[in-house]
């Protein structure tokens, strides 16, 4: 069986941006490009249209606007958190990690280990949660920030975030969660979760790449990591990306307008796809939470075969997927997520992950359903284990 | 990333399987690594009749497991024993830098197998053959004693956490 159409089952890495986003876009580019420091009325109407983007942005997290701070990645956004409070605040040396982030904040936290700082690494369960009592008790008297991202990239469980920005917050210590994957997808409230600094990104709900945000609560101490001109209230010097934010704001208009009835589909066609590949494929697994998960993740192990074949299989036959095997790392490390829920090497290089979006529709997820059986029936036949 | 010659070879690999009543089997790689690779030969008259493989791995693994059986079918031994990696990486366009490994690994368990026909029929190995097999043996040894320390300290960093 082959597919005329493309499937895109990726929509974690990246989502395409709406149309409605692009066309709300297309005047900053063009018409109102102006510099939003500058005085004349093209910088001005670059500034309101970026003012107003910021509310949105802000309301939609239930934040003030003044503390909401754009960026250009969540992977700029993290680095920002970690390095910028720990500069900001040099008597707290110690800094509490989960084993299960992502990389731009393990690797920006071992980066200030080497500078002197100490580092907690969460451990996670099997479903890679991690539990508010580790973090209650990986805290020290010298402990600066708690970071745990709100749902993982991989395996998409959800993590209590709440109450643990509950346990940070009655010890005075800062928490910062990273909710790349969660933003625009599921409701937050950073007061109601206790929220000190959260990053998100547009190009993971269907706005534009090279627009994300670091929201940093009032009153929290951070240092920049660029310096130039004073944009972004001093914290963040860069041009202003106008025509992005636009962009960014007008896709949390959207996602908040449609979460519920597109989590509700989102989350159908997800347990279609887990309960078809798990009862048609033998020894096939489902890595992460069984129910607190994100609406949009299916994540697989499959015995015996290994995940860089799987998707290059899949992408032969137009099915656009991801794994986490070592083989298809720059590095050749199985992946740290998989591990760190206790799996062993061998098996976490058979993973897959399909993740859904907007455009996902019940057809495309039943020509999954007939071709995957093939791809991993073929593959076994060459392996020397089954 | 892959060139098209590479992904012809993965989407449609020539000789994968079990030979039954194989002459010489040569297995390689570790599972922890994430490629294994066995391959099985058939002798007549010093000359590869027949030649399988079984890979578990990536797609580079899987083109090469399936380009060393096309390079080593009808030749005679000696002949098969000279193929290198470069041999594979250049029937198969090139392979990315990351993946070079994936080649040494065919040529290595072609030699596997060979060494393993030789020895089993007691029949005269070359000097070079058995140097080539102490060192991809050295070598698995190494990988399981590194992966061995590296396993049991993801277990302590696990019970020392949880404790």
């Amino acid at each position: 069986m082959s597919i005329k159409k493309r499937i895109y089952l990726d929509y974690a890495a990246t989502t395409p941006a709406d149309p409605r986003v692009v066309k709300a876009m297309t005047p900053y580019f063009t018409n109102k490009f102006g510099n939003t420091a500058s005085l004349h009325s093209f910088g001005m109407e670059a500034k309101e249209a970026v003012d107003k983007s910021r509310k949105i942005i802000a309301d939609a997290i239930k934040a003030s606007a003044k503390d909401i701070y754009f960026t250009s990645s969540a992977t700029e956004s993290n680095n920002l958190a970690l390095k910028g409070l720990a500069w900001a605040n040099p008597d707290k040396k110690h800094i509490i990690v989960s084993s299960v982030e992502h990389d731009c904040v393990l690797t920006s936290a071992a980066w200030l280990e080497r500078e002197g700082w100490k580092l907690t690494l969460l451990p996670v369960d099997k479903n890679g949660m991690v539990s508010p009592d580790a973090v209650k008790k990986a805290i020290r008297p010298d402990t600066l920030v708690v970071s745990v991202m709100h749902a993982n990239n991989e395996i998409g469980t959800i993590n209590s975030i709440g109450e643990i920005g509950k346990i940070c917050r009655e010890r005075g210590i800062y928490f910062h969660t990273d909710a790349a994957q969660t933003f625009g997808k599921l409701p937050i409230d950073v007061n109601r979760l206790n929220i000190d600094l959260l990053t998100a990104s547009a190009h993971k709900m269907y706005g534009p790449k090279g627009a994300a945000m670091l929201y940093v609560r009032t009153g929290v101490k951070i240092k920049p990591l660029l310096h130039g001109g004073g944009h972004e209230n001093g914290l963040r010097s860069s041009t202003v990306n106008a025509p992005a934010i636009v962009g960014f704001a007008e896709s949390v208009k959207i996602c908040l307008q449609e979460m519920k009835q597109e989590n509700r589909r989102l989350i159908k066609l997800r347990d279609k796809l887990i309960k078809g590949i798990l009862k048609n494929i033998p020894d096939s697994y489902l890595n992460g939470h069984p129910a607190k998960r994100l609406p949009n993740n299916a994540n697989f192990r499959f015995a015996y075969i290994e995940g860089e074949a799987i998707i290059m299989q899949l992408d032969a036959l137009n099915i656009a997927a991801s794994t986490a095997s070592a083989c298809s790392s720059p590095k050749l490390q199985p992946s740290h997520v998989l591990l760190a829920c206790g799996m062993r090497p061998q098996d976490a290089h058979g993973s897959l992950r399909l993740t859904l979006g907007r455009w996902t529709t019940e057809r495309e997820i039943g020509q999954v359903l007939k071709i995957l059986p093939g791809v991993v029936e073929k593959l076994r036949k060459m392996s020397p284990f089954k | 990333m892959y060139t098209k010659k590479t992904l012809k070879h993965f989407n449609n690999p020539k000789n994968y399987g079990k030979i039954k009543d194989p002459d010489g089997i040569g297995k390689v790689g570790n599972i922890i690594c994430g490629d294994v690779m066995w391959l099985y030969i058939k002798v007549k008259k010093d000359k590869i009749t027949d030649i399988k493989f079984e890979t578990f791995g990536c797609v580079a693994a899987i083109a090469t497991s399936s380009e060393i059986t096309e390079l080593a079918k009808g030749k005679t031994l000696t002949d098969a024993l000279r193929l290198g990696k470069d041999d594979i990486i250049g029937a198969l366009g090139g392979l990315p830098p990351v993946k070079i490994h994936c080649s040494v690994l065919a040529i290595d368990a072609l030699a596997e197998a060979i060494f393993d026909y030789l020895t089993k029929n007691k029949l005269p190995v070359s000097e070079d053959l058995i140097k080539r097999h102490e060192v991809i043996q050295k070598h698995k040894e190494v990988i399981e004693e590194k992966y061995h320390d590296w396993t049991e300290m993801e277990e302590e960093m696990h019970e020392g956490s949880n404790g």
